[in-house]
Formats: C-alpha cells, structure tokens, sequence
C-alpha cells in the first residue's frame, strides 16, 4: 500500500439508527389471477405459486400460474385489441401511455416499496431510480405515438401485432415499462410475462392500466414460470417475442423462432470490464467501482464485474476500495440506510455462492467486507476476488451478483485486448481525466453502452443493448421504437 | 492466321489473393449449349475457415480507415468497373443475358458503387443522435459496423445483385466473406480482379464460388462470424441459419427479393442494417 493512502474508517464514527420505510399504505392482495383482455380472470387449470420476500422468507401472496391455454386466451385477446388499437388516432394513442406515467407517478412510493419487498432490492435503489425511470420510460414514448413518420422518414413505419414480452427478476417494473412502453406507442398490443420470482409490481401496473382506461386486451399481464415464457414464445399470433434475460435462453428463444416470421429484440447477459487509468480521479472512480458491481446486489446485465486497473495505482485503488466496502451496509431492503439488499432468491444464492467457492478453488485470492447480515433471508457480502486471469472462469462467466473480479494492466492496447476478449459485448467503463483516451477507448471498446467516469446509468431516452452475445435490438431513445415496427 | 484465345482460370479471392480452393475441386459452368463456359472452384468448409482468418485480420484496418477514404475506395471500384464495361457484359451474356440486359446490369452496378460511395461520410449522420437525457450527461448514440459479415449473394442479378449487398456492408467498416451465386458465378470473381486493383485493402473482401448447401451451414455456425447476410428466399435454409446462428446470436439478414433493379434496392437502410448501435455517457457537470 503507497504512504499516501489514508485507511479511512468512516464506520467508526457513527451509528446509523434503522430507518425502515412503512408498508402500511401499500396494498398486496393475498392472491392474484391474470390480467386478460382487461379483467383479472383465474388461471384455467387453477394452479398458483407463492411469491415470497427474499429477505425474510415471508410470503406475500399467490400468484396464477398460466399455462397453454391462458397464453392462448391472452394471445387472442391481444389479437383482437390489435385490430382497433392500431388504427387508433395516434395521438389518443400517445395519451393514454402519457396516463399510465401518470398514475405511475401517483403511486410511486407504493410501487417502490412492493418492488423491494418482492425483489429485495434496497428502498433507496427501487424509490429514486427503478419507479421514476419507468414512470419516464412511459412518459417518454407516449410522445413518440404520433411522431413516428419523423424518426423513420420515408418508410412508412407500421406495428408488428402481437408481441410477447418476458422479462427479468432484476427490474421487475422498469422491465416492464421497457418493453410495454415503446410497444404501445409503436401501436402493437402486449402480452408480458413477469419473472417468476417478482410478479407483484407487474400485477399492480396491470391494476394501473385496468384503471387507466386502456382499452381492454392491449396489455395482457400472465404470470408464471420458464413453461408459460415457453408457450408464448412458440405462440403462431405472436408477431414478435422480446426478451431480456439470460444468454442461454435467449439463444433457446432465437433457435426456437427459427423458421416462423417472428421478430426478435434479444437482451441477454454481460459482463461488463470497467477500466481504471492512473490519471483517473481515484476517488470518484472508486465510488464508480461500487456503483458498478454492488448496484441491486450485483443482479445487472450491464454490471461492471470485472474491475482492470493500471497497475500503477492498483494497490491504491484495490485499498480504498476495501475501505469503502467496509461500509455498506447489507440488509433490510426497506431501510434507507441500506446499500445492499436481499438477494433475489435462494437459487441464485446459490449460483453466486458456487461461484464464489469456484474462484476460490481456482486460486483466486477472496476479500470480503465484514459486513452483518441478516440471519434469515438471502444475503451475499461484497466479494472481490484478486490475482485472477482472463482464463478463470468467475472472470468468464456471468454470475449476477455482488462479486467483482480484479485483474491489472499496464498498457492500453493490452486492456483493450482483455476487456474485448468476451463472448458478450453490453457495457463497459472507462476512468480516465484525458479527453483523448475517453474517446480512444469508448471507440475500441465492444460494448453497446459505454460509461465514461460514470457507470450503471440509464435513461428514457438513452439506448441500451448489446453487441455479440449480449443480444441485439435496442430499448430506449429513437433506436428503441425500430424493433417494433416494420418498414416499406 | 487464327488466334487460340487465352481462357481465363477461375480461382478464389481470399485475403488479396487468387488461391485455388484448397479442395481441389471443381465444378463445370456451361452454357444453355452445353458447351464449357469455365471450370469454377467449389469452396470448402476449409476455404470458408481460411477466408475468415483473413477478413477478421483485415477488421480493424479497414473499420479505422477514415469514411472519406472508403468513399473513395468504392468510388475506384467503380470507376475499375466501368473500365471493364465490355469484359463484364460478355461474361453477362455468357451466362444468358441478352446483350441489352447485360449492359443495364453492368450500368446499374457501377451506378450503385457510386451511390454507396456517396454515403460514407453521411450515413452516421443520419442514424446517430445526441440523447436528451434526464441527468447531467452528455449522452450520445452512434453507429459501428457488425464486424465480420458473412453474405449469400443473390442467386438472380449476379453482379448487380453482389454489388447492392457488398457495397453497403463494406462502406459501413465491415469485412466480408461472400459466396457468390452458385449457377452464375463467373462475375464474382471478375468482380474480385476489380477490387484487387481498386485500393481496397487485402481482406476486407473475400469471394469464393461453389455450393450453398455445403457451405451456409458453415457459414451460419462459425462463432468468428458477427452477422450473416441471406438473400434468397428458400424456408429450409433461412430456417437453419437462424438455428445455427443462435449459437453466438449471430445478426441474421434475409432479403429475399429477386432483383435488385428497382430504386427502392438501394438506400441507407441496407448499410444501418449492418450496423450496431453503441451509447456513450460522460458527465457535464463539473
């Protein structure tokens, strides 16, 4: 460790007090059916599952499981809404979206609050970024309805029909906003399927849109598992699937549509370099290292899980970055104290945990913060794993949660090499104050999104997707509007 | 006294190069007579492999290469084109144009070339943005090419058809193994002595003759290739592209048109369509 370097301990000099936020005000109904062609109607076969909180193992309600048939159900649904919503004044369109991001706004504390007891992510996390991003992702498009002929002048854009939407367990509203949003917009009709383990904040925007006046049948929300996904996938009246998940199913998604005229948005996994230069600003550089990886537990497609800093200052960086981990507090979701939240189910606790034991089986050396955790629920410390290669497979591979790998270099062409050297392509950082190499290296890197001295940022207007194997199509901005849409 | 004409070898363009197929095998073109036109290569797998080590290799150069220079790069294939006129549209005829067809197709070839040209330091101007968006960032969105695109070239329209596939990917940076078509290929490779000697740097376009069935598979699977370009319209085969190209989510294309003559046949789309879309970010305030 350089003399310079102050081993800070912030923690010492306070406590913080818990700083639980209420539930009181929200409303979770012991069970949910699924919402098709405008009402809520109970699965056909009448099975349900429970949905739990992962950070204490409480259920908090039951949710439909939809099967072959509800699929079918929703699916005409959509098909007959289609017929009348794409015809509809573009404008009228537009309002009824701009009403959604409304009534989002309304009830956004209890939107925020389900979406972090349901998901496990911190209540600071669901309150300023996950609820008011998709509020803004509606508000976004709803603009767009009527102006299409302007991004696409000359080719007469036109709706797809019918798109089948499913989406992750890591933003479980935003998701959903990404996808239903530009869809409605484009003037297509929806059915969405949630991620199994967090249905409940897709549930509640299904109430919104019942309430909002959308006409019935545009947007159909069916919960269930990889089955129900399956069924909607290989639906014949489902013009389009888009999909954000991971790059296993989506390559099960795109060799499964082969050979039918469906369209195809794909927004699979990542692992994401993020780059420390030595001319960076350490400090803010640090608090992006944490951003990067810690942000939801590590559950980010886009996360900057594999940490490379220029060997001149790796001993400072990795040093104040051990201090700064020192502390986060891991724990109750609903505290806004709290930096790191539950993990979102016990079987990706799990993979994170057989990864952590693989990197250490492999030879990496392992730091973890001493951190408290809960004694129920699902709880990771924030990992980073040191002296690893680019063949390591934690180096490799997508795990998807709080753990940072940390390699070191000494050359740009040699970063550039490394952080390249991925099958997927979805995000990347750069930490550096020299204008030159910023766009040097944003240029050089393949990677669809590129943060420089910043990271994990998104916005309603910003595209997002991936090159290579993090899938393609883009969600956000003008770009996002084309995977809706044909052309002359 | 009479002449012996020189008949010309039709060999395999990889890497800069004039190889023969590494197979050693050929197949015969004949014309409706059924007199020998020429004996064409039929490529292997292995030829596939070889030609994209190459275009991979020759990737980076190429895609750094100013835009203004890869305008004038496909403006001097045009301009080598044209200077072959007579040469291309006999090789037209051969094949079974009428000599009126053959001169339009040979036109329209040089024309699109042209056409091509001219978007290279404007299409990026078209299809990128600056992003309004909702914090202090300035937020931009910007095209890059695919990589390393594999193409099918049209089967019907054989140079004109090449060419309004070729040229859009090339002038959006990126490299190319191509299969020409496979019952009228001679105007591929004639096309290829063309780029040898219009500055386009060894690589950056590979063309190799023979059977679509044997090689679209290779084509479809290899994990080194970004995108693959179809145009035709067979279900079978558009079927198992998608299939083996899930493997690395390779971008698929299909065109599946039969010409290529009408305006609507060329514009800026077919070059976006090659493209990724990357987003910066970098704070503003300070």
């Amino acid at each position: 460790m350089k003399d310079t370097t102050e081993n800070v301990k912030f923690k010492a000099a306070w406590k913080y007090a818990p700083a639980p936020e209420a539930t009181d005000h929200v409303q979770i109904s012991s069970s949910y059916d699924l919402f098709i062609n405008g009402q809520f109607v109970p699965p056909k076969n009448k099975v349900y599952f429970e949905t739990t909180d992962p950070s204490n193992g409480k259920i908090l309600a039951k949710v439909a499981m939809a099967d072959k048939d509800d699929v079918d159900l929703a699916v005409s649904a959509a098909k007959i809404a289609f017929k009348s919503w794409s015809k509809i004044k573009p404008q009228e369109r537009g309002k009824y979206i701009f009403r959604i991001a409304r009534l989002i706004q309304e009830r956004a504390r209890e939107f925020a609050v389900i979406e972090s007891m349901n998901g496990g992510k911190p209540i600071r996390e669901s309150r300023d970024i996950d609820v008011p991003l998709a509020a803004n992702h509606f508000f976004y498009y709803a603009g767009w309805s009527d102006k299409l002929a302007y991004a696409f002048p000359n080719r007469n854009p036109a709706p797809l029909g019918v798109v089948g939407q499913i989406i992750p367990w890591n933003f479980p509203l935003l998701m959903a906003a990404w996808k239903i949003a530009p869809a409605l917009a484009t003037g297509n009709t929806v059915v969405l399927k949630p991620a199994e383990t967090t249905p409940l904040t897709a549930l509640k925007l299904a109430e919104l849109i019942q309430e909002s006046g959308l006409p019935k049948g545009v947007v159909n929300i069916i919960t269930g598992d990889g089955s129900t996904g399956a069924e909607l996938v290989q639906h014949p009246d489902v013009a389009k699937i888009a999909f954000t998940g991971s790059t296993a199913v989506g390559k099960f998604i795109k060799k499964a549509t082969a050979g039918t005229n469906k369209k195809l948005s794909l927004e699979l996994g990542g692992k994401g370099a993020n780059i420390i230069f030595e001319d960076a600003a350490i400090d803010q550089a640090v608090e992006g290292i944490v951003n990067a990886i810690f942000f939801n537990q590590g559950h980010v497609c886009c996360a900057g899980s594999r940490l490379f800093v220029q060997e001149s200052v790796a001993d400072q960086v990795i040093q104040k970055l051990k201090d700064r981990m020192s502390t986060l507090i891991v724990g109750n979701p609903l505290d806004k104290n709290t930096d790191i939240g539950a993990i979102n189910s016990k079987k990706q606790l799990d993979t994170i945990n057989r990864y952590i034991a693989l990197g250490k089986k492999e030879g990496a050396s392992i730091y973890q913060s001493e951190c408290h955790l809960p004694e129920k629920g699902n709880w990771c410390p924030p990992t980073l794993f040191m002296e690893v290669s680019q063949s390591h497979k934690i180096v490799q591979e997508e795990i998807f949660g709080p753990v940072l790998t940390i390699q070191t270099f000494r050359t740009i062409a040699e970063v550039i090499e490394k952080a390249n050297n991925t099958p997927y392509g979805l995000s990347a950082g750069v930490w550096t104050q020299n204008g030159a190499k910023i766009f040097h290296m944003t240029q050089k890197l393949n990677a669809g999104v590129v943060w420089a001295n910043t990271f994990n940022k998104f916005d309603a207007a910003s595209p997002f997707g991936g090159y290579k194997e993090s899938g393609f199509g883009r969600e956000g901005g003008l770009h996002g509007l084309k995977p809706y849409l044909k052309f002359d | 006294m009479d002449r012996l004409d020189v008949l010309k070898t039709y060999k395999l363009f990889i890497g800069g190069a004039f190889p023969r197929t590494e197979s050693g095998r050929y197949e015969a073109i004949r014309d409706k007579r059924g007199n020998l036109i020429a004996n064409i290569c039929l490529s292997s797998r292995k030829d596939f492999r070889n030609a994209v080590v190459v275009a991979r290799k020759a990737q980076e150069g190429w895609n750094k290469a100013s835009q203004l220079l890869k305008g004038q790069v496909l403006y001097r294939i045009a301009e080598m084109l044209e200077a072959r006129k007579e040469q291309f549209v006999e090789e037209l005829v051969r094949q079974g144009l009428s000599r009126i067809a053959a001169v339009q197709e040979l036109e329209l070839s040089v024309d699109r070339l042209v056409y091509y040209a001219g978007w290279s330091d404007k299409y990026q101007q078209i299809f990128s943005t600056v992003n309004p968006v909702n914090s202090s960032h300035f937020n931009f969105s910007v095209l890059e090419p695919m990589g390393l695109v594999a193409i099918i070239a049209p089967e019907n329209d054989s140079l004109l058809g090449l060419v309004s596939v070729l040229a859009p990917a090339i002038v959006g940076g990126n490299t190319v193994v191509l299969l020409a078509s496979e019952s009228r290929p001679l105007c591929s490779i004639s096309f290829a002595e063309v780029l040898n000697t219009s500055d386009v740097p060894a690589g950056v376009v590979n063309i190799l003759t023979g059977k679509t069935a044997e090689i679209l598979p290779q084509m479809a699977s290899h994990m080194d290739v970004n995108a693959i370009v179809y145009c035709g319209n067979k279900e079978a085969e558009m079927k198992k592209i998608n299939e083996l190209a899930s493997e690395n989510i390779k971008r698929v294309v299909f065109y599946k048109k039969q010409n290529w003559e009408h305006p609507s046949d060329e514009s800026p789309y077919f070059i976006e369509k090659l493209q990724e879309v990357k987003t910066t970010w970098h704070p503003v305030k300070i």
